[in-house]
C-alpha cells in the first residue's frame, strides 16, 4: 500500500455520494429497473440498445409505425416498437426514436437519480431483486452464506443510494442492510485478523467491495503490529509505490 | 450509451495497483470532451424548440442530457483529481527529482502542478525550524540512532558524506553512513536497512 497516497473515500454508505470519489462513480454506474412514464423524444441509438429484450406494456402498439414527416423535411423515418425482433432502419442522419412510455429498461444509477423526482414525472424505479422482500428474508435468515459479489459488488452502497427513491419499503431495506452488516461483520473482523502472509482470496471472495475494504484494513493494522513486535518498525523501507514502479520497469524496458 | 467514455477513464484509474499513475489518456479525455459538446449543443437547439416552438414533450429529454452532461464532468474531475493526488504521492515517496518513465505519464499540466507543488512545499520547509528550515519528508519513521547501516542493492556510484569522505557504492557492499544522508536513497531501493 502506498503510504502517501490519501484517495478520496466513498460518500455512498451517508446521505450524499462523495462527488470525486473513483468508489462512487463505480459504485452509482451499476443498473437499476426503472419505468418510463413519458416518452422521451430525440434519444436516438440510446433506445435502440437499451430496449432489446426488454418488455413493454400491453397498450404500446406492436409493429412499425411510420412517423409524420414533420421536422425534416424530405426524409421518413420508420420505427419499431421495443421488441428484441424487429429491425429498425435507420437513415444516415441520427436517428429519432420515440421512447415509449410505460416501457422497462434498466438505468444507471446516476442517471435514475437525475430523472426521478416527487411527482415521478418522468420515471418510476423498481427496487432490484436483491432489495426486495424475498431477498430480505434470506439475510435474515443467515447473511454470512450470501455471495454479496456476486450481487453487485457494491451492495450497502447501492443500497444506501436506493433510499433516496421514496420506496414505501425504505424502512424495511435500510433494517436489512443494517443487519446483514452486523450478522457478516464479525467473520470480516476475525479472519482479517488472523490471516497473516496467508493468501487470503478465498477469504474475500464473498465481500462486497466495502467489506474488502474493511478486510484490506484490518490486514495492515495486523501486518503493522507484526512488523513492530519484530522491531521492524524503525527499520526505513523503500516505499512501496517505488517497489512497484521498479516491477513494472523491466517489461517497459524490454518492448 | 452516453458517459462509457467517461467511465472507462475512471476503471483505468481504478485498476492501477495502490497508487501508481497509469499514463495520461489524453485521447479518451478529449473523447468525453467532444461527447459533451454534442450533447451540449443537441440541448441548446431542443431548449430552444421547447421554449418558441411550445415543445414541452422534449423536456425530459433536455433533462437526460443534461445528466449525462454533469456526470461526464463528474468523471473527468474525479479522474484528473485523482491523478494529482497520485503525482503528490510521488513527491513524498520519491524525491523531487522524478525518473524519465513517470515523467512521460503525466501531461505538460501535471507536470507543471508538481513543480508548483515541489515549490509550495519546499517553501514551506524552509519557513520551518529557524533559519535552516526543516525537511519534513525526512524521518518519516523515529529514528533510533543517528549512524544506521546500510547495505548498497545496485550500483550506484560516488556518493559524498558531509566531512568531504566520499564511498562509493557498489552492488552488496556495506557502509555506517549517517541517516539524513542515505535515507532518500533507502526509499528509492538504492540501498537498503540493516538492523543490527
Amino acid at each position: 500500500m502506498s503510504e502517501a497516497y490519501f484517495r478520496v473515500e466513498s460518500g455512498a454508505l451517508g446521505p450524499e455520494e462523495n462527488f470525486l470519489s473513483l468508489d462512487d462513480i463505480l459504485m452509482s454506474h451499476e443498473k437499476l429497473p426503472v419505468r418510463t412514464e413519458t416518452a422521451m423524444p430525440r434519444l436516438g441509438a440510446f433506445f435502440l440498445e437499451r430496449s432489446a429484450g426488454a418488455e413493454t406494456d400491453n397498450a404500446v402498439p406492436q409493429g412499425l409505425a411510420l412517423l409524420p414527416r414533420v421536422e425534416c423535411s424530405g426524409v421518413i423515418w420508420l420505427t419499431a416498437a421495443l421488441t428484441s425482433q424487429v429491425q429498425v432502419i435507420v437513415i444516415p442522419q441520427p436517428p429519432m426514436w420515440l421512447g415509449l412510455q410505460g416501457s422497462k429498461l434498466e438505468l444507471p444509477l446516476w442517471l435514475a437519480k437525475g430523472l426521478f423526482d416527487n411527482k415521478r414525472r418522468i420515471l418510476s424505479v423498481e427496487l432490484p431483486k436483491i432489495y426486495q422482500e424475498g431477498w430480505r428474508t434470506v439475510f435474515s435468515a443467515d447473511a454470512n452464506v450470501v455471495d454479496l459479489h456476486k450481487m453487485g459488488p457494491h451492495f450497502y452502497g447501492f443500497g444506501s443510494q436506493l433510499l433516496h427513491f421514496d420506496s414505501p419499503e425504505n424502512a424495511d431495506i435500510s433494517q436489512s442492510l443494517l443487519q446483514t452488516f452486523i450478522g457478516r461483520f464479525r467473520r470480516i473482523m476475525d479472519s482479517s485478523q488472523n490471516a497473516y502472509n496467508e493468501d487470503t482470496s478465498a477469504l474475500v471472495a464473498r465481500l462486497d467491495e466495502m467489506e474488502r475494504g474493511l478486510f484490506q484494513t484490518g490486514q495492515k493494522g495486523l501486518n503493522d503490529f507484526q512488523c513492530w513486535e519484530k522491531g521492524q518498525a524503525s527499520q526505513i523501507t523503500a516505499s512501496n509505490l517505488v517497489q512497484n514502479y521498479k516491477k513494472r520497469k523491466f517489461p517497459d524496458m524490454e518492448d | 450509451m452516453f458517459c462509457e467514455k467517461a467511465m472507462e477513464l475512471i476503471r483505468e484509474l481504478q485498476r492501477a495497483p495502490e497508487g501508481q499513475l497509469p499514463a495520461f489518456n489524453e485521447d479518451g479525455l478529449r473523447q468525453v470532451l467532444e461527447e459533451m459538446k454534442a450533447l451540449y449543443e443537441q440541448n441548446q437547439s431542443d431548449v430552444n424548440e421547447a421554449k418558441s416552438g411550445g415543445r414541452s414533450d422534449l423536456i425530459p429529454t433536455i433533462k437526460f442530457r443534461h445528466c449525462s452532461l454533469l456526470r461526464n464532468r463528474r468523471c473527468t474531475v474525479a479522474y484528473l483529481y485523482d491523478r494529482l493526488l497520485r503525482i503528490r504521492a510521488l513527491r513524498w515517496e520519491y524525491g523531487s527529482i522524478l525518473p524519465n518513465a513517470l515523467r512521460f505519464h503525466m501531461s505538460a499540466e501535471e507536470m507543471e502542478w508538481f513543480n508548483n507543488y515541489k515549490r509550495s512545499l519546499a517553501t514551506y520547509m524552509r519557513s520551518l525550524g529557524g533559519d535552516e528550515g526543516l525537511d519534513i519528508t525526512q524521518d518519516v519513521k523515529p529514528p533510533k540512532s543517528l549512524y544506521i547501516e546500510v547495505r548498497c542493492l545496485k550500483d550506484y556510484g560516488e556518493f559524498e558524506v558531509d566531512d568531504g569522505t566520499s564511498v562509493l557504492l557498489k552492488k552488496n557492499s556495506q557502509h555506517f553512513l549517517p541517516r539524513w544522508k542515505c535515507e532518500q536513497l533507502i526509499r528509492q531501493g538504492v540501498l537498503e536497512h540493516i538492523l543490527s
